[in-house]
Order: C-alpha cells, then structure tokens, then sequence
C-alpha cells in the first residue's frame, strides 16, 4: 500500500490514489487533492462532497449519477462542469472515498 | 386464517409461491399471488429471438400455468402497498389485507428516462431486446440489415443479466459472419463501465474476447442524450457515437408501485437486507428477485438462490425465530458467446467469477470462465430447466444455494487480500 504526505499529513493511498483510509481525510486534504486534478473547491463542489460523504455514511458506497440527481438534487449537467472527465470518479477521490465499479 | 401475500408472479414470485404451497401449514395461512398481467416470459429467451435462434412460442406461456392449485391467484393492477396499514390497495380500490408480504415485482426498462430515446429512431433504428416487442422488432430489423455501424450499448447499471449485451454482441459477430455481413459492419460496444463487465477478472476475459472478434469497445461513456435527426448517442462530456442500428439496454427501474408506495430508493428498488431477505421498510415485508436493491445480480439464477434462503425465513418468521442470514449473493450465468460455445460464471458477494468447474469439483461437466461446448449445451438445456424444474420449485440436485468455493482456481492475489480482511 502506497502512502502520500499532504502538508506535513501522511495517508494511506491505493496506487490509482484513492485514500485507503477515510479516518485521515479532511478539508485540507480534500482541496489538496482537488488541486492535483486541477478543481479549486466552491461551495457548489462542497454541496456535491457532502451529499456523498453523508451519502456514503448511510448507504456504504458512492451514490451513482442518478442518486445524486435523485437524492442529491444535483443535475448531472452542473456535475461534468464541476468535476470535468469523469464527475463521480473525481469527486469520489476528493471526498477520500474508494473508486466506484461503475463510475463515470 | 392469516394471509400471505406475494406480489408478483415472475420468476420470483411463481417460485415463491411453489414453494410456501409445499412447506406453509395451509389450515393457518391462505397464500394469495397478485399479478397484473397474463403473461409468463422466459426473459433469458430474449436473447436469441433477433438472430432467429427462438421464436415466440419458446418464450410464452400463461402465467396461471405455473401457480400451483392451493394458492390463490388474482390477475390485478395493484396502486400501492400500505405497509402501516398491512395491506395492498388494488387499482379497483378494493383492498388486500396481509399478515406477511412477499414483493418480487421485478425491474424492467424505462426508455423515457434517457432525452430522445423514445424519438423518431425508435424501433427504426434504435431497438432493445430486454422487452419481447423489442426482440421481435429487433429480428425484423435485422432480416434488412446490409451492413453499417453496429452499435450495443448500455445507458447505466444495474441492469437485469448483467451479461446479455455482451452475449448479444458475441452472437451479433457469429451471425453476420455466417450472412457474409461482418466485413461490411463496424460492430461497437459501448459502456458506462471502466471495461466490458463489473467484476476485474471475467471483464479481462471478455475484454481479449471483444478484441478477437474485432469489437471496438468505448468505456466511461454515460449518455445524455440520443440524437435522433444524425443517428448518434451523445454523452454528457460530449462523446459522439454515431450508429446506423442502435441496440440499446435502457434504464433498468423497479415496478411503479414501489414508487407509489414511497419506499423505493432512486431507481424504485426496495430497500433489503442483503443477507436474510427481510425489507427495510418493516419486519412482515420480504422482498425477492429483481426488486431488491441487494448488491447481487438481477438474474434468474439469484432469484432461484434467494428463493431457498427466504422460504426458511418465512417459516420462520411465522414461528416467531430469527432469521438465517443465508443468502451470500450467489449468481450463475451462461454467456454465450457465438458458434454454440458459451462461458459460465459462478460467483457471490466476496468472491468475483474465477477459473474452475462446476458443479463438481475437477468434473464439470461445466468449465467456469472458459468457453466450451458443453457450456452452451447447458444455456440451452436451461430452457427446459426453467419451465419444468426452476419454477416449480423443484429440487436441484448437486447445485446449492450457497456458492461452493471447490473447484475453483482462485488466483493467488485473491486469496491474499482475503487475508488481510
């Protein structure tokens, strides 16, 4: 298992750097990784990290496109503009959450 | 006299109701199935009615057929269940009180949900073979096909047999190979997946076999919208697929009703426990088949597992004991794969499809994710099976519903990372 420093913080990644260990994330960690593929954090990205971080507290996995229209409120439109190539894959990454099966 | 109710006379449902007809003291419980419509279809048939392989008739029946005498059979439009109020709410407004409900009202496809799929195209250019119309338009089709872009695609998962439209792909290539057509069609796959399938080591497989038969695959697409005026699919990221026939797999939902009776989740799936097949909603509803939201495949062979794993919980459920949490996810699916060869998986929850034979360990007669001869005999042997022994809830020997781990080769990397959990 690989590990990353992250300002001083050391996680626990899987070699396509997906966080192996949700204990360690934070806020902090979140916008550093969202740097690295290449999205400053606004509020309009927190909405959609939230809704999977609680999302993924009740439910076990990342919510699915249609989950986040459905239960999250947020058009797959405004997600490929948040998150470009790949919304559910990156915001998953950023939130510290594992890669979905079938993601986008 | 109590009332055990099963919504649904599918495949789930009819075996359900099988079943209980053999195990339930019937001098305590009245079993009552619910079902809207007449017909009975062997889904799995679907697949080989474009190429000409079945025709109707091997694929309908009535669905009274197959409802054992004893069990009460109502064909009716049910508006919704009350879970509160324990009841059913018929589409008449008369009403269906229960002591214990079975839900196996399945998943079907919703074209509407996808922006132009139900436009000018549709079953012109853009066809689906899940639904029996689709199947027969798509054969009709097919009979005029000169050559062009050949386009299978699925608009998002879950979908019901996960594997079909890589079935449908692989005999799509063998029956314009015969026609002498292959040479004068651009055959592509296209999915929201990363590969041609969800679990890592059989996607492999089926990926070295789409490239063999010359299959262009396009990954991550996840479509936005279909463009019926320059015949294209077109993904939110603005990827263009362009087709001349579009065989598309639409939106799998669970029923209506489940929507109607507000406890669906976003694709009208019933909320389960993945293991004792009692609901979330309350303690007297189970649900079964297709209409779960388990992380389990939508197929025939689940439903027939899970049927075993539920008739012990409702017994005892009746009995007022606990429930077994039995049910492991165990799946076991052909995939046909073209010159009468097919592939067979068997896998659950924990353990991916992997090399082996099945059901006996170093016999077979089956070879596990191997293509073979025997395989295909066994596809279409199941047939047989289906109306004869699967829904009458017949035994079958030798095949148990919790997945045997003998006689399969599990990969070394598989067995280490099962340690360290």
């Amino acid at each position: 298992m690989a590990q990353k420093q992250i300002n001083g913080t050391t996680i626990d990644v899987n070699d396509e750097g997906y966080m192996t260990n949700h204990s360690q994330w934070n806020k902090v960690i979140a916008a550093t990784i969202a740097e690295e593929e290449g999205i400053t954090l606004t509020p309009a990205h927190w909405r959609v990290l939230d809704f999977i971080d609680h999302d993924f507290q009740e439910k076990g996995v990342v919510p699915g496109m249609r989950r986040m229209n459905k239960v999250g409120g947020i058009p797959t439109k405004d997600l490929y503009e948040l998150f470009p190539n790949g919304p559910i894959k990156k915001a998953a990454k950023i939130s510290g959450y594992p890669k979905p099966a079938s993601c986008v | 006299m109590q009332q055990l109710v099963i919504l649904g006379a599918g495949t789930a449902g009819t075996m359900m109701a099988n079943h209980l007809r053999k195990k339930v003291d019937l001098r305590e419980w009245k079993i009552t199935i619910v079902d809207q419509y007449p017909k009975h279809y062997y889904q799995p048939g679907f697949l080989f009615m474009p190429f000409g392989l079945y025709s109707e008739n091997d694929v309908v029946k009535q669905k009274r057929e197959f409802i054992p005498e004893g069990v009460q059979y109502i064909e009716a439009k049910v508006d919704r269940i009350e879970p509160e109020a324990n009841q059913l709410v018929l589409h008449s407004g008369m009403t269906l009180p229960y002591n214990i409900l079975i839900i196996a009202t399945g998943s079907k496809t919703a074209p509407g949900q996808t922006e132009g799929l139900l436009g000018d195209d549709w079953r012109k250019r853009v066809f689906d073979f899940y639904t029996f119309e689709g199947a027969v338009a798509l054969r009709e089709a097919l009979k005029n096909w000169k050559g062009g872009r050949l386009v299978v695609h699925i608009t998002e998962l879950p979908i019901k047999c996960p594997v079909a439209p890589l079935e449908f792909t692989f005999l799509a290539d063998w029956w314009l190979t015969e026609r002498g057509l292959r040479d004068k069609t651009e055959l592509t796959y296209v999915t929201p997946l990363t590969g041609p399938f969800t679990k890592p080591i059989c996607s492999d497989v089926m990926g070295h076999l789409l490239t063999e038969k010359k299959v262009r695959t396009v990954t991550e697409f996840n479509i936005a919208r279909v463009d019926n005026e320059n015949h294209k699919i077109v993904s939110w990221d603005d990827k263009e697929v362009p087709y001349d026939l579009l065989v598309t797999i639409p939106t799998n939902m669970g029923d209506e009703v489940i929507e109607r009776s507000g406890f669906g989740d976003e694709l009208n799936f019933v909320p389960t426990d993945k293991n004792t097949l009692q609901s979330k909603v309350k303690e007297n509803i189970f649900v079964i088949g297709d209409a779960t939201d388990l992380p389990a495949s939508k197929a025939g062979s689940v439903a027939h597992f899970e049927s075993e794993v539920l008739t012990k919980n409702i017994l005892h459920y009746m009995k007022g004991e606990p429930l077994e949490a039995d049910f492991d996810g165990h799946a076991n699916c052909y995939i046909e794969s073209g010159y009468n060869k097919a592939f067979l998986i068997d896998f659950n929850y924990d353990l991916q499809p992997v090399p082996g034979t099945f059901p006996l360990p170093g016999i077979g007669p089956f070879s596990l994710l191997k293509e073979t001869h025997i395989n295909h005999l066994g596809k279409l042997a199941f047939r047989w099976i289906y109306w004869n022994v699967l829904l009458k809830a017949k035994p079958m020997p030798g095949i148990d519903h919790k997945m045997s781990r003998t006689g399969k080769h599990i990969p070394q990397e598989i067995l280490a990372a099962e340690a360290v959990h």
